[in-house]
């Protein structure tokens, strides 16, 4: 499956918006059935570097190269039909519609002649039932729900299957499991593997290690829109990257610094600046 | 309604016949046509018990209106998509006018043809629209607000424009006899023409929210309009075309009006913005987006008509209407709301 050739790899690439640059040399590489989690802490560059990917912003200067060929993404459309999908925080689904309806959304089945087409529901409804019970919800047989009922994990199984199903290569999940219990979370895991087994290429955006620990072959960490390392699976401990996350700077670091002011100060910990 | 939850809900039954049988009852009660329906009913029935006597159900009575909601529906429909779309547009109050004095100024005073008029009047509609979705894209200031601001400016144009071209706020307009009974005239005892086209828009705007693939996407609008620009969904084209859609078929029953009663005037219609936003709450859709159907919406502009006009003709004292149509909107709102509790929540009781 893992031919050596990554499915897209970013070479330099670099973002600013006006004066502000976002992003700093960003270079990565994802092959077919790898998990490349990409380690953050809020405002990293996370969000940019997604939207990058996903053709809504195009970068300052550097390439994105897919298949070995250098490729510029137009917009989100362009990259989809490249096959990159992108599945955000919440799903991308829209509550108040049906599990068909958002299925398709942007990409609906017609039947008909000419330009009176017409939604077909019924195909939409069953392609969309087979193929999220295909990722383990079994629990949805009506393609007539409203996507409203289900749970945060399910919306975000039915987003991922949509993401496969629409011949996916690239799958870029923006934080799925950040607003998931622990044991729909555990589903959303358990979905990415599955999708890194039919040999997609996953781009696993978090900042919990836990989650990353569990499906990742290759890890980036992001600081200040650079990359501040980058180790494959077993390189690194829990603990050592929770501090890359950090900013570098280590917990224990933090409370030896702690401590000594408190020494140094009668015992008093550090007065927050008034 | 709690049955039908929690056999509903039950994904796993065993027996999938009474599971189909309860889901298209489920979805019947669930679906906002079905609200908007019965409040059009329970209406209906209780004026024409006290309009019996006075004519309510004869055909002048009915077509007294359903001509009412025919002018209100065909501008509240559009109204309503923006709505769904998670949009607002009060500029309708002033687009009426604009058209109606736009197609008699051309077609009255300059003589030109009368096609020549309605599709003048049709082009200001549309460039309000346009100038409308394009500010609402391309800021985030919030529709209402730039509705607001468009409702008074086109008002004010529309004025002094008269006063520049004509001298006066108001004229007449004598169409030929082939469009006066094609856009103006009456039929089947006091139909006006507007009803038909109304039918055919209705025809037109159930295919396009609820069959054709782009009502997906002004669902998808307002449901999430982040999710919507990233499933590649042009966000920003389609805003501007429902703007544009809203200011046009508001211009075309302006120029319904206009033909219809041989006059326009510039004073700008602060009422059918009202009537408007009443017609397409009170037919189910959310305010805040991302749900609503055009049946519920046209039974909302009957419910009106019913309430505002139809009152002339039954026992009910006339200046209960207002009364009258502030508590169905409150009670329209409050069941909107019921009714996306319901929806979001139909399939995760049974978890339990």
């Amino acid at each position: 499956m893992s031919d050596n050739e990554p499915v897209i790899e970013l070479r330099n690439v670099d973002k600013s918006f006006g004066p502000i640059d976002v992003l700093h040399e960003i270079s990565l590489k994802v092959r077919a059935g790898e998990v490349l989690c990409l380690l953050g802490d809020n405002g990293a560059g996370k969000s940019t570097l997604i939207k990058t990917l996903a053709g809504v912003y195009q970068p300052t200067s550097g390439d994105i190269v897919m298949d070995g060929e250098k490729t510029t993404l137009k917009g989100p459309r362009d990259a989809q039909s490249r096959g990159i999908a992108t599945v955000h925080q919440f799903g991308g689904t829209y509550p108040l519609m049906s599990i068909g309806r958002n299925f398709f959304m942007g990409m609906e089945p017609t039947k008909g002649i000419g330009p009176f087409k017409v939604f077909d529901r019924k195909k939409a409804n069953r392609i969309a039932v087979e193929e999220v019970q295909k990722m383990g919800i079994t629990r949805i047989t009506n393609g007539d729900r409203l996507v409203g009922g289900l749970s945060g994990g399910e919306r975000q199984s039915l987003a991922i299957a949509r993401a496969v199903y629409f011949g996916a290569r690239v799958l870029i999940l923006d934080e799925p499991t950040a607003a998931l219990g622990v044991k729909q979370a555990a589903h959303v895991l358990r979905i990415v593997n599955l999708a890194k087994r039919r040999g997609l290429a996953v781009i696993f955006i978090t900042h919990q290690v836990m989650h990353a620990m569990a499906v990742g072959d290759h890890f980036a960490v992001l600081i200040r829109g650079a990359i501040a390392a980058d180790f494959r699976k077993g390189e690194k401990t829990r603990e050592e990257i929770a501090d890359l996350m950090a900013g570098g700077e280590s917990m224990a670091d933090l409370e030896a610094n702690i401590d000594t002011y408190m020494e140094t100060h009668d015992g008093h910990p550090p007065q927050p600046v008034t | 309604m709690t049955d039908t939850t929690t056999t509903g809900g039950s994904g796993a039954s065993p027996d999938p016949a009474p599971t189909s049988t309860s889901f298209s009852l489920g979805s019947l009660m669930r679906s906002p046509a079905a609200g908007a329906f019965m409040g059009f009913a329970l209406v209906f029935v209780a004026f024409a018990l006290f309009g019996y006597e006075r004519n309510f159900l004869s055909i002048s009575g009915v077509s007294t209106w359903v001509n009412f909601a025919s002018s209100v529906g065909m501008i509240a429909i559009p109204v309503g998509f923006l709505m769904i779309a998670g949009e607002l547009d009060i500029s309708v109050g002033a687009v009426l006018p604009a058209s109606s004095m736009t197609v008699a100024i051309a077609s009255g005073y300059y003589e030109l043809p009368i096609m020549v008029g309605i599709l003048a009047a049709l082009s200001v509609g549309a460039l309000i629209g346009w100038v409308n979705g394009m500010i609402v894209t391309r800021t985030q200031v919030p529709s209402f607000i730039v509705t607001l601001a468009t409702l008074f400016a086109v008002a004010g144009l529309t004025l002094s424009l008269s006063i520049l071209f004509i001298n006066t706020t108001q004229t007449s307009l004598n169409a030929p006899e082939w469009a006066k009974s094609l856009f103006g005239g009456r039929a089947l005892g006091g139909f006006r023409s507007s009803v038909f086209w109304w039918l055919g828009m209705i025809g037109v705007f159930v295919y396009f929210l609820h069959y054709s693939p782009w009502g997906n996407w002004v669902f998808a609008l307002g449901g999430d309009q982040e999710s919507a620009r990233n499933a590649g969904i042009p966000t920003r084209r389609l805003k501007i075309g429902l703007f544009m859609l809203c200011s046009t078929s508001t211009a075309f029953a302006g120029v319904l009006q206009t033909i219809q009663f041989n006059s326009a005037t510039s004073q700008a219609n602060f009422g059918m913005i009202f009537n408007t936003i009443i017609a397409v709450v009170v037919g189910g859709a959310l305010l805040t987006g991302g749900f609503g159907t055009v049946m519920g919406i046209v039974f909302g502009a009957l419910t009106l008509g019913v309430v505002q006009q139809g009152i002339g003709y039954t026992e009910i004292d006339r200046n209960l209407s207002f009364l009258i149509i502030g508590v169905m909107l409150l009670v329209a709102v409050l069941m909107n709301e019921t009714f996306r509790k319901l929806a979001t929540n139909w399939s995760t009781s049974k978890k339990k």
